[in-house]
């Protein structure tokens, strides 16, 4: 295979430039120093700091809050969608699911808002951001869950039927069990979303209710503090944690999806 | 499909309705109708104290219905300009991440079977970490005391070229753009170079095609449909990026998404945020039409 030194190094080049600025982050978290500058010494005392952090901490509590009830009825939801993007071929449905997540993302955040507050007369809070992500996970989950039904074996549905399935016992003993990898998968996704989510909930949330990456953002927008290293820096376990996880249950996922 | 319906039994389209119905509903009310909301509300007027004007309150047959906002827009060279300066944003974003994600997706797609899949997976973990952290990076390593501004600006001082300020800069915001929308460009762009027939490269090699003939006759022509892909992933979500600008940005690095942001949290104009909204959503699905186009069938790969 071609694969010369200039491509390696080009390569190279661009994986410094992915990892670097995050491995800076982390190092800095065990900083003992205000700036992000000189390295003086290792200390754990901005994990401290994060600890005794109420306002962090109960945005924490939102975060898993909101990401616990909108990935599970995003779980639902997707899964439906899925199933039906893959039997029915329904155009308008897959243009609903895709459509919020290929557009960017202050679209949809403005449109919930205005529909919140216009339409509903929905005090902006926990319930707004619930609907909001649950809205844009639905389309990650029904992709992983059609990929999925589109690796079941068709004669497995056409036995069940000959047999004299129902078409929920087909769904409870071949289908179900068959895309449960797919779903769980989904449904890991849409979490990690939900917890990760900015633009959507910043529009969203309104004075109410605050999340860790709404935290994030009013702290760097005052002052760079080595606690947002250290808050970012568990956040980066968590996700990987939910993407060993995801991957550990679904090993297409990740290539599914690209 | 109403025919498909119609030849299925009843118990058949029970199924359908109960399996489509409940993500169909959801979305309609969530998705659909908050849009056609967004087309209302940009023909309002602006209510007095923000938000949008009382229907009941301008009289006349299409009660309190205006394309004010429209002229307002057309009116002020201002708007306009963002309107391009975001274009050219989005342009330069996605020809850097193609040059940079070229080379990487091309090294990965050579590789042996075995690492790819580590290599490719490389590529997407530092996309998990969190949005706002990727960007935080960006704000030590180009504020005043970080490695990249000591590094430029001690080279700078060699020449005598008094200290720059990297942050709050449009070259802050174009690197963070860059950063964070890199891994959509190599993606896409992997999963097609990996389906070339590395037999046509050897059949060109024989024709006596050199590395760059070879490359730019074999190759690149076969992977434009990865590079539409990819383009119009990074193309798409740079339009519309109000938080890097805001974040990384000066007083003058606005946006598209700084400006509706402003109009809907800021100012309060609602109906102009609204028109700023739809203006965006044309513009986004004229980028997808087009790349749909030029990528023709091969976007479907990707």
């Amino acid at each position: 295979m071609r694969r010369g030194p200039w491509l390696w190094a080009a390569a190279l080049a661009a994986y410094t430039f992915l990892y670097l600025p995050l491995a800076i982050v982390v190092v800095y978290s065990f900083n003992d120093s205000r700036l992000n500058a000189e390295w003086v010494g290792f200390t754990w005392h901005w994990y401290g700091v994060l600890l005794r952090d109420d306002d962090m901490l109960a945005a924490a509590g939102n975060s898993l809050l909101i990401a616990l009830a909108s990935s599970s009825v995003a779980t639902a939801l997707g899964t439906m969608a899925g199933i039906a993007m893959h039997r029915y071929k329904m155009k308008a449905l897959t243009f609903m699911v895709m459509a919020p997540v290929a557009m960017p993302e202050i679209l949809l955040g403005v449109s919930l808002l205005l529909f919140f507050i216009q339409v509903l007369n929905l005090t902006l809070g926990m319930i707004s951001v619930v609907l909001a992500h649950i809205t844009f996970s639905i389309g990650f989950v029904a992709v992983v869950v059609r990929t999925s039904m589109a690796g079941i074996d068709e004669s497995l549905f056409e036995a069940a039927r000959d047999l004299g399935a129902s078409p929920w016992k087909t769904f409870r003993h071949i289908t179900f069990p068959l895309i449960l990898p797919g779903v769980i998968a989904g449904g890991l996704m849409a979490f990690t979303l939900s917890v990760d989510d900015f633009v959507i909930t910043f529009f969203t949330a309104g004075v109410g209710v605050s999340t860790l990456p709404l935290r994030i953002y009013s702290m760097i927008k005052i002052a760079v503090t080595p606690e947002v290293n250290a808050i970012s820096t568990l956040m980066m376990l968590l996700t990987l944690t939910m993407i060993v996880l995801a991957s550990r249950i679904a090993p297409n996922m990740l290539r599914g999806k690209a | 499909m109403s025919n498909q319906t119609a030849k299925l039994p009843p118990s058949a389209r029970l199924t359908k309705w109960l399996v489509c119905g409940p993500p169909l509903v959801f979305l309609l009310l969530l998705f659909v109708a908050p849009s056609a909301i967004m087309v209302v509300a940009s023909l309002r007027f602006p209510g007095e104290f923000g938000g949008l004007a009382p229907v009941a309150a301008a009289p006349g047959v299409l009660q309190g219905l205006t394309l004010e906002t429209y002229r307002f827009f057309f009116g002020d060279f201002l708007y306009a300009e963002i309107f391009v300066k975001s274009f050219l944003v989005a342009l330069a974003a996605t020809l850097i991440c193609l040059v940079m994600a070229y080379p990487l997706a091309l090294l990965i797609a050579r590789s042996p079977k075995k690492s790819r899949d580590l290599m490719i997976l490389l590529v997407i973990l530092p996309f998990a970490s969190n949005f706002l952290i990727r960007v935080y990076a960006w704000m030590i390593l180009l504020g005043p005391q970080g490695a990249l501004s000591q590094l430029v600006n001690s080279a700078l001082g060699a020449f005598g070229i008094g200290p720059v300020h990297l942050l709050f800069s449009p070259f802050a915001v174009l690197v963070a753009m860059v950063y964070v929308h890199l891994p959509f460009m190599v993606l896409p762009l992997y999963t097609n170079l990996e389906k070339h027939d590395p037999s046509l490269l050897d059949a060109a090699q024989d024709l006596g095609a050199n590395r760059w003939q070879r490359f730019w006759h074999v190759t690149f022509p076969l992977s434009l449909p990865g590079i539409y892909a990819g383009a119009t992933l990074v193309f798409i979500p740079v339009l519309g990026m109000f938080a890097i600008p805001d974040i990384l940005g000066g007083t003058g690095d606005m946006l598209i998404g700084n400006l509706i942001k402003d109009q809907f949290l800021g100012t309060r104009d609602w109906p102009f945020g609204a028109t700023l909204s739809i203006l965006l959503t044309g513009a986004v699905l004229l980028c997808v039409l087009v790349a749909a186009r030029l990528g023709g069938a091969g976007m479907r790969h990707a």
